[in-house]
Formats: C-alpha cells, structure tokens, sequence
C-alpha cells in the first residue's frame, strides 16, 4: 500500500525528517536533533508536531447528544459548550473500539477526533450506530493537525494568536473560531504528552503556514519540530494508553485502567451493560519499573517466579525521568507497588517492580 | 589499522596484536539515541561474525556482531554508564580489547566502506 502524505510532508524533508511509514502515512519518526532532544524539549520548552494523520469527524443535529453520549463512556450531557473531553468507545461485548476526544460545539454539533489506525472501523462503527435525526461526516481529508506541547507553548501561543480572547485558556477548553496570523483555525487545550500544550486544527494549505509561523516565531521559547518516536516516549513516560498496544476490541476499558472515564452510572451507552455484567476486572494496566539492568518492551513476557502473569504492552528507556519502565496488564494479585515480577527479554529475565502510573507528572501551574 | 564489516562494527588492531571493536557512525546514526549497551564479560571469547553484545536505542534493540574473534581482556565501562558516547563518537567509542585477534572475513578499510554505505 503507498502510504498518503500529510500537508506538510515536504516540510518534514526540508527539516530531515527521518520519514517512516505508520498508520497509513509517511511522518518522521524524529528529525536531527534526535529523539532524546524532542522528547527534553517538550517537558523543559515546547516541541511541535504534525498530528494530520490523526481522524475527525463530526455528529451534527437536532439527536447528536444523544447519538454522541450513546457511543462513548464519558458523560456527553454533562459537558459544557466548548468543553473536551477524552473517553473510551466501546463496541457491545465492553472491549474498547478507540479513544476519542470529544469537543462539544454545542448540543447539537459535535467533533470527534479518533486514532489514525482505526478511522476507518471507527467511521464504519459510528456510522452503524447512528439514530434519529443526525448527520455523521467523516472530514478527516479536509482536517490538518498540530500538536504545541511544552511548559513554553503558552508563551509562544500568545506570540501568534491574532486575538488572545480566542486563546483557550483551561485544560481540555477549545475555541472554533480562531486565528494564527490571519489563518482560521480550532484550538484546544489537549495533547498526548503529560505536558500543557495546545492541539491546532485548519485546513491542509493553512497548517502548513501555521507550521511555518510557530517555528520561526518560536526560536526564543525553544521550539523545535518533534516527531512521532518522541510521542511515543512522552505519551509512554505520561502513561497514556494507545490503541493496539494498552487497548484493543477485547481489552475493557476498565482492564486498562481507565475507571475514571468509563460512567457506568450513565444510563445508556454502548457496552456499558457489557460492563456491569462483567463485574470487577481480574487484571488491570499498571506500571513496571526496571530495578535491574535493561529495557522492557512490547511483547515481553512477565513473570512471577515461573508463572507467566501478563506481557509487556510498552516499554522503553524514558528520557525525562531516565528509567526503563513499562505498562502491562497484570492480574490484580500483583497490583500492589512495590509488588516484584520478573521480565523475559530476549531470554534474560530483568527484575522490576510494580508502580503506581504515571511515571511522570508535571507540575500544576497553568494560565 | 582499521578495518570495517559491512553489519557496521570496526576492528583496530594495534601493533602489539591487541585489538579495539565498536559500531561505525553510520550505524550509531542509523540507530538514534543509544540509551543501553550490553557487553561481554572479561574472558569471554568472541567468534568473528557472531553476535557479542547488543545496543538500545529508545525505539529498539539491535545485535553487535563481532568484527573480529578473541579473548576479551578489557570491557569499556563508561559505555555501560553512557552509551551516549557512541552517539558521540562512534571511531573512539570502543566496547571491548581483545587479545589471540583473529580477524572475520570481508572486512572494508575505511574508503571501501564508505563507499559502501553510500549505496545503503
């Protein structure tokens, strides 16, 4: 298959982007200053990435909230214009289809932003669902996307933004109706790294500008392009989950730990009956610290003693914090931090121990 | 002298028969950040073309064949606490000193295998 080009494929070659295939498109999997420096510049300044390749949709009409409440686990009556919100969509059986942000516009106009990988099964499976008076889009081929993330984004948003009233300034708010030097776009408070930051959304010719303004504006606060390995450790060391790797169509989302965004006092969305009949999980996704020497990574096993308790669904060496650690889902036996397992890596076992997620923190003090 | 394979590990053989092996630049480049390193002990004997030890970068681990055979007499240390340095420079980042050197088959000198991974 010939992956498809972002907006600002030609950039990321000026740049030297070290161009891989991923989720159907070409991006960089990081540029020359090299990983370990994107991934410090998000947490100590601000790194900028193109997150075109991710999906959008809307759900629009007189049924949306109701449409959009029954496809997520996250309460959608009780979100305020203006308001994101990330959750679990779950398919009937509780596994999780995706992880989705959802922006209320207002009752009636929602805008969803789904993974890459799976937008043609989460169009498909949205579509399916509809009811009543609704119109679902697919407009992810007319959608660009940014991702501004680090403690100096703030600053350099203030710098670009045509009107800072139309600056969003709490976490997980987004303004429709912006502007970056005469370019109309929407910006949210979100990102998939642990860090504040702001996601931008424009048309395909008008990301490329705003691409090019954020890093020639953004020299004094330190910006620099970041690409998608960078991502991966920052979302990794902030113990997100990603799709394919925490979550798939069998994993609930209870399982993958995300309790918090799963309402089960809702009265209605898909899977949730699913849900209460399965009870209390018997494994949940939880944190690995290495205590030995090594790396875990995906798909190493791990065991108590000679008892093969679980498998390794991320893993790498994180930057900031400077440790190998991991995330597995593991019987709740073994839940408890400090609790010790052992890791199969490449046939040497590496002693860990269980931690609390997430591995990284930042600090809270925002504007 | 130094000689190059062409799975990116150089071996320096010195005058006295001792001999130095590390990865090429072009491989510490290809791998990215190396955050890991994992040697052979002192006194374990290596066979040309087999794997000794493997690097880490963030994204991946990968094999380090051995260039050369021998007798491990000396490992890098400050490899193990900062395998930044191979980042760093890669010609001077040695892993291992081995003595009884026999060197593997196909070995580039310098220019053979820069004109090599010119065609990569």
């Amino acid at each position: 298959m010939e992956e498809l080009k972002t907006p600002l494929y030609e950039r990321h070659v000026e740049l030297d982007g070290k161009m891989v295939p991923f989720a159907g498109y070409i991006l960089p999997v990081q540029y020359k200053t090299g990983l370990i420096a994107e991934h410090m510049a998000v947490r100590t300044a601000c790194g900028l990435f193109d997150v075109s390749h991710m999906g959008e949709a809307t759900i629009c009409g007189k049924d949306a909230l109701y449409n959009t409440n029954n496809l997520v686990t996250v309460d959608v009556e009780a979100m305020t214009d203006g308001q994101v919100k990330y959750t679990p969509m779950c398919n009937d059986e509780g596994g999780v289809v995706d992880d989705i942000l959802v922006y209320r516009i207002d009752a009636e106009h929602f805008y969803l932003v789904i993974n890459a990988a799976n937008r043609h099964k989460d169009v498909a499976w949205m579509r399916s669902k509809m009811t009543g008076e609704v119109e679902f889009n697919d407009i992810s081929d007319s959608v660009g996307q940014l991702a501004l993330q680090g403690p100096n984004s703030i600053a350099l948003m203030k710098k670009i933004i045509d009107d800072d009233n139309t600056r969003p300034k709490k976490y997980y708010t987004f303004i429709k109706e912006a502007s970056i030097h005469g370019k109309r776009c929407l910006i949210s408070r979100t990102g998939y790294t642990g860090e504040l930051g702001y996601e931008i959304y424009a048309s395909p010719e008008d990301i490329v500008d705003i691409f090019d303004v954020i890093l020639s504006e953004g020299k004094e606060q330190g910006v620099i392009p970041c690409g998608l390995g960078a991502r991966d450790t920052l979302r990794l060391e902030a113990a997100m989950p990603l799709y394919g790797h925490e979550l798939a169509d069998d994993i609930s989302p209870l399982e993958a730990s995300l309790d918090f965004f799963v309402k089960l006092d809702k009265p209605y969305f898909i899977g949730r009956d699913a849900l209460i009949a399965k009870g209390e999980p018997t494994r949940k996704r939880t944190g690995l610290s290495v205590t030995g020497r090594g790396i875990i990574r995906e798909h190493c096993d791990v065991y108590d003693g000679d008892k093969l308790i679980g498998v390794v669904s991320s893993g790498t060496m994180c930057p900031f914090v400077n440790h190998a650690v991991g995330m597995a889902m593991l019987p709740t036996a073994y839940l408890e931090p400090g609790t010790k397992v052992e890791v199969d890596v490449r046939g040497r076992r590496i002693p860990c121990e269980v931690v609390a997620l997430p591995f990284y923190k930042k600090e809270t003090k925002a504007k | 002298m130094l000689k190059i394979a062409k799975s990116h590990e150089w071996v320096k053989i010195n005058d006295d028969g001792t001999a130095a092996i590390g990865i090429s630049d072009y491989a510490q480049n290809e791998l990215g950040d190396l955050v890991f390193v994992n040697l052979p002990q002192v006194g374990d004997e290596l066979t040309a073309g087999e794997v000794f030890g493997d690097v880490e970068s963030v994204k991946a681990v990968s094999d380090v064949y051995a260039p050369a055979g021998g007798t491990v007499i000396e490992i890098n240390e400050e490899l193990l606490d900062n395998p930044a340095l191979i980042n760093e420079s890669a010609f001077d980042a040695w892993f291992v000193r081995l003595e009884n050197v026999t060197e593997g088959d196909g070995l580039m000198t310098e220019e053979e295998y820069d004109a090599y991974v010119a065609t990569l």
